[in-house]
């Protein structure tokens, strides 16, 4: 295990990194490291990132000292990580408006971007951004293209999408940077469920032309 | 419950808000709830109610509120000019409007957001544990949404006996509200990526709060801003942290912020100071002033006995 680092995220959180790749075995001791922290008094809320956990807490029942000094030894054993997530098979009309262009930066046809999108089964890494946006990966690297330079001020709910190493669907209309290649009608934000979420970290995901 | 308020006008935009959600991070529900949360909570105090009660936040305008039946309420945070009929109302203390009276705003004159708080709190759609409007996704306070003309205000529980107006909060212990505030923020975890003359500038800059600020974060001008080091993976964010997109304009991540996100994070605003910034309007001035997460925590350990003495 790399050193773990910890610093302050203001004067109410901190940020612990365990690693800087996207590896499934570090996010999966981030999610139960989070889980772990989420029942220590005077954590109000742990979330997992790719390979890191930001942990807020209340600095009137805990101290920024005392929980960064019990965070390695849980970081170490952070007990069991749940089952292996649920899988979800989403439809995808592969008619999105970058399609035709990121097939040409890829040096690809069309029929191969989504071929090959298609391929994986991908690994939830977390859910973040907006509600119920879940962060996909890891992308085949033959589709692995950086951010569009001018970020759109309105994706569509029910995009999918393919930025660096990932892959994810909009769950709701907001700006966005990521190569949008087509649609689902699947929801993928639950406002009526806790969680309201259909993705959660640990999940996987196979994506299949409608 | 009977309605106790009648919206006459909304407002540029009032929402109710409480402290906000906390729990659902990992799914990508950010904490939202009140701007200013020492407004929030003082307003709340001043009428007997828990800290978590809901009030009305507004934006830049009042809204014009008929009271149905008698009720003790208190305004805090910007000062609007609120008049009740066409009297001042002192800002920061309980008063009593009895029913067909009308609360109303002459006008801004320092501030952004003000708080309007009601006995017995203002109820709502609560969701996940909150009653805070999320405009995002169209949940929690009224509908989801801000308020509209002849929208009818319930309190969610029975004012707390005995009602007591006339209670105050003493101009001195207020937060050193400002046009041009200094923040007080803590390094963040990717500070280091600063070349020097950004980190210079960092301190020295007297940012412009930008045209696309709101509930989520405040977009700052000013100089650019260099930092350097690979893409970083994303992270969980939180209320006050500074991120540095690209181009170098950092960007205040305020009550709705994304959950997560990948730009470096290169500080973190004190709550007491958040509450400064709470009260900014796109075009005026922040800077950022260095601070130790002690010391941060003892700022609003301040802030918080300050409340005490209501």
């Amino acid at each position: 295990m790399a050193r773990v680092r910890i610093q302050p995220l203001g004067d109410a959180a901190l940020l612990v990194q365990l690693g800087s790749r996207i590896d499934t075995a570090l996010n999966s001791r981030a999610h139960a490291v989070a889980a772990a922290l989420r029942k220590r008094s005077g954590v109000r809320d742990a979330a997992a990132g790719y390979s890191s956990v930001t942990v807020y807490y209340d600095p009137e029942r805990t101290s920024y000292r005392g929980l960064a000094a019990a965070i390695p030894r849980l970081v170490a054993d952070p007990g069991r990580v749940g089952p292996s997530g649920r899988l979800h098979r989403i439809p995808v009309t592969y008619d999105g408006p970058d399609l035709g262009e990121a097939a040409d930066q890829l040096g690809l046809t069309p029929d191969q971007v989504i071929r090959l999108h298609g391929q994986p089964i991908y690994r939830v890494f977390m859910v973040g951004f907006v509600p119920g946006f879940a962060y996909l990966g890891p992308l085949p690297a033959a589709l692995q293209l950086p951010r569009r330079r001018v970020p759109r001020t309105l994706v569509p709910a029910g995009s999918v999408a393919i930025a660096g190493e990932q892959t994810g669907i909009y769950p709701l209309p907001t700006p966005g940077g990521w190569h949008l290649l087509g649609r689902t009608p699947m929801r993928m934000f639950l406002p009526d469920s806790d969680p309201p979420s259909l993705l959660r970290p640990g999940d996987r995901v196979r994506f299949f032309p409608a | 419950m009977e309605p106790v308020l009648r919206v006459d006008k909304p407002g540029l935009q009032t929402t109710i808000q409480d402290l906000g959600r906390s729990g659902h991070r990992a799914y990508g529900v950010p904490p939202g709830g009140a701007m200013d949360r020492f407004a929030l909570l003082a307003a709340n105090r001043l009428v007997g109610n828990p800290d978590g009660a809901a009030c009305l936040e507004c934006v830049l305008t009042g809204p014009v509120l008929i009271a149905l039946q008698s009720c003790l309420i208190a305004v805090t945070g910007a000062d609007f000019g609120a008049r009740v009929n066409d009297e001042e109302m002192p800002l920061w203390t309980g008063v009593f409007l009895s029913a067909g009276e009308r609360l109303a705003f002459a006008g801004r004159r320092a501030g952004a957001r003000c708080y309007i708080a009601v006995a017995g709190g203002f109820g709502g759609d609560r969701w996940l544990g909150s009653l805070s409007t999320y405009q995002l996704v169209g949940r929690g306070g009224l509908g989801g949404r801000a308020l509209k003309a002849g929208d009818l205000l319930h309190p969610a529980a029975a004012p707390p006996h005995p009602q007591v107006a006339g209670r105050h909060l003493a101009q001195r212990l207020l937060p050193p509200y400002d046009r041009a505030p200094r923040l007080a923020a803590v390094r963040g975890p990717h500070f280091d990526r600063l070349a020097r003359p950004a980190r210079t500038a960092l301190w020295k800059t007297e940012f412009e709060v930008g045209k696309e600020s709101d509930r989520m974060g405040y977009r700052l001008e000013g100089q650019a801003l260099e930092a350097g080091g690979r893409d970083i993976l994303s992270i969980g964010l939180a209320l006050g942290a500074v991120q540095l997109p690209p181009g170098g304009h950092p960007i205040l991540l305020m009550a709705d912020h994304q959950s997560a996100g990948g730009y470096p994070v290169i500080l973190g605003v004190a709550r007491a100071d958040v509450v400064l910034a709470a009260q900014l309007l796109p075009g005026e001035h922040l800077s950022f002033t260095e601070t130790s997460v002690l010391r941060a925590q003892d700022a609003w350990r301040r802030l918080r006995a300050a409340l005490e003495t209501i």
